[in-house]
């Protein structure tokens, strides 16, 4: 009666030690520019190498910028963090897909688009939204600078075995609704500490029903609700986004590795720590209102006055900042930017519902909107259907591929005061710049909020 | 890794739930290749205004309160994994984090850094708050070795929970790497018995 997430872990323990941690080996390992030059450095001093090139694969993307990507990077401080990844790179011998390289993006839109995330192994990368990968069926987690250097060096961590919850969303959708929606809800449920300590499962046909893309939005956001990770149970839909790609298996090995895939799910009778479950028609287009993911409510909602996750002080903090009153509604509010990028929302799928909402029309001219795609390979692709003139037509601008305004760390930020619909993963303070209000919101939401140029309902457009 | 065994001192309040790693150190300030120097933009945006001036009502810029305890609602250190978090906090003089329950990367991130994060429940997080509003000056004793935090003002002792490996790790001042490379035999046999589909 082994779940999906016992299968996985349990093939790769290492060994355990007293006490009820385990050395848990990692498959992959992804890095960036941001949480890996502390984590070379350790490896120098202790003068110790990689122990498995072959399993990581390194990408520039938090502190890139994502106009003329060219040219040398203007900043200093950005210049030396991303050129030190190359030397790092270089003297660890580390597979680098750097600016400029075709395969260059946001390390969680990279891995399952080249097919290096599969069902069944673990993932690790030092960035909360390792969790994306788990939309495959494999177990990927967040990690800090110290343990990114644990898994050059050992190729595994330490760590005692979390809980297990399943959230099963049964049901259909409404028109308008899609994957970042039910994400927003649910954690709007849960609470931004909801997850904590645990690895989800999300179950049920609304799930089920998705594509790999909206799987890897729902696994992205498993974070924002304090979870280690999420996962999806592999199944044909998954098979088949793999298949194919530049680093899938092939021939047998694929025979092989899709027999070995088919009996990861859970067992029917499989036991979980924590359940909960929802109905996909319940779900509205949600949006944010305060400092939080967990902050969440339907477009046609007012902001609640009192809530049994958020403590009066903290809901008062976050409505001073968003410049925001309890108890009022957002729908029909102005707006100022509209941010369409972020491993949450930056593949090509979301990209197309976005376009085909705007195609045609005008952003509003008190609208600033950018579009970022997430890797090279998805602003080709979106080139290649046309979908970056859609954008630009319409007036947005359309970018290099990269994190972008989604953490407010690049060139690209919202300016002090400014509200933000944005199809990231975080509204917290300052995170898309300082004093910058951010607004989250599904693709569609946010295209509808750039033509409108205020918060709209987009089930009445559609 | 700094060793950590038995503090006493003064803590400094934030009754705010949910503080998120970028408040903590706001991304902006990741462009260092270094561990060092983190501490003066700890807390930066709550910490000064935008011209650069300290906020006077930020408990940190308030000369009521000082310590190398932070006592914090729950929920700390949410959202990203940037280890710099814990690096801030411990390079600004922080030793231990109280609250009634951390997100699980920053707890980690903590432990490897020797800043311990000190999990009570949600009436003894209550009383330690009520007791430094009703006088800053009280002091706290954290015990690593008996496993106690107490509340030297009210005499009232808890006990916390912490794993045995870090207990030791933190008494020691050890890091898991040391650990993990003395399984290395352990490691190449395991990859050699395997099932593996993810090359
Ligand atoms: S897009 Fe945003 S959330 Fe995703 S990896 Fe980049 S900074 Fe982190």
């Amino acid at each position: 009666m082994p779940t999906l997430f016992d299968k996985v872990w349990d093939a790769h323990v290492v060994t355990e030690v007293p006490g009820g941690n385990q050395v848990l080996y990692i498959d992959k390992h992804l890095i960036h520019e941001v949480t890996s030059p502390q984590a070379f450095n350790g490896l120098r001093e202790r003068g110790i190498p990689i122990l498995r090139r072959d399993r990581i694969v390194a990408t520039a993307d938090h502190n890139v910028p994502t106009k003329d990507q060219d040219k040398p990077i203007a900043e200093p401080l950005s210049r030396k963090q991303v050129n030190m990844l190359t030397s790092n790179c270089e003297e660890f011998g580390v597979e680098l897909y750097g600016l400029g390289h075709p395969y260059q993006g946001i390390v969680h839109v990279i891995g399952p688009e080249l097919g290096i995330t599969r069902p069944g192994i673990t993932m690790v990368c030092g960035d909360s939204h390792t969790s994306t990968h788990g939309a495959f069926g494999a177990i990927a987690f967040g990690i800090g600078t110290s343990q990114v250097e644990q898994v050059m060096a050992t190729q595994c961590v330490l760590m005692s075995k979390p809980k297990s919850m399943r959230i099963t969303v049964d049901g259909d959708l409404q028109p308008g609704v899609t994957a970042k929606d039910l994400i927003l809800y649910v954690i709007s449920q849960l609470g931004t500490g909801g997850g904590t300590g645990h690895f989800v499962e999300y179950a049920g046909t609304a799930i089920k029903g998705l594509s790999m893309e909206g799987r890897m939005t729902i696994c992205n956001m498993s974070i924002e609700m304090g979870a280690r990770g999420g996962l999806i149970a592999p199944d044909e839909t998954t098979f088949e986004y793999i298949r194919g790609r530049e680093f899938a298996p092939e021939g047998e090995e694929w025979e092989a590795a899709v027999e070995y895939w088919r009996t990861l799910p859970s067992d029917p009778d499989a036991r979980f720590d924590t359940e909960y479950t929802f109905r996909g028609e319940d779900i509205p287009p949600m949006i944010t209102y305060g400092t939080n993911p967990g902050m969440g409510m339907g477009i046609k909602e007012t902001i609640p006055t009192k809530s049994e996750i958020h403590g009066d002080a903290t809901l008062k903090k976050a409505m001073e900042y968003m410049g925001l009153e309890l108890g009022n509604q957002m729908e029909g509010m102005p707006i100022d930017y509209v941010f369409i990028g972020s491993c949450t929302n930056s593949r090509v799928e979301d990209l197309r519902l976005a376009a085909a909402l705007v195609k045609g029309k005008q952003i509003h001219e008190n609208i600033t909107g950018i579009v970022v795609p997430g890797s090279q390979q998805v602003a080709k692709q979106a080139i290649a259907e046309g979908l970056d003139r859609v954008f630009t037509d319409a007036g947005f601008e359309f970018r290099g591929a990269g994190c972008s305004a989604c953490l407010g760390m690049n060139e690209d930020k919202i300016p002090a005061g400014r509200y933000c619909v944005s199809t990231s993963n975080r509204n917290f303070e300052g995170r898309q710049g300082p004093g910058a209000r951010t607004i989250l919101a599904s693709p569609l939401t946010a295209a509808a909020a750039a033509v409108a140029g205020k918060l709209v309902d987009v089930r009445e457009l559609i | 890794m700094q060793a950590f065994k038995k503090l006493t001192s003064t803590a400094v309040p934030l009754p705010i739930e949910d503080i998120d790693t970028d408040q903590i150190i706001p991304a902006r300030f990741l462009k260092a290749t270094t561990r060092d120097g983190f501490g003066d933009n700890l807390f930066r945006d709550w910490r000064y205004d935008k011209l650069e001036h300290p906020r006077p009502d930020f408990v940190l810029n308030n000369p009521t309160y000082s310590g190398e305890i932070l006592v914090a609602g729950a929920n700390f250190g949410c959202g990203s994994s940037r280890e710099h978090a814990a690096w801030a906090l411990a390079d600004y003089g922080f030793r231990a984090v109280v609250s009634s329950y951390f997100a699980d990367i920053f707890r980690g991130n903590a432990l490897n850094n020797g800043l311990l994060p000190l999990i009570v429940s949600p009436e003894v997080l209550d009383e330690t708050f009520r007791t430094i509003e009703a006088s800053p000056a009280a002091r706290f004793t954290i015990d690593l070795e008996a496993q106690t935090f107490t509340n030297e003002e009210t005499g009232t002792v808890v006990k916390f929970e912490i794993d045995e490996y870090k207990k030791t790790c933190m008494i020691n001042g050890y890091d898991d790497i040391d650990f993990l490379l003395s399984q290395r035999e352990k490691i190449e046999a395991y990859e050699e018995n395997r099932v593996d589909f993810s090359l």
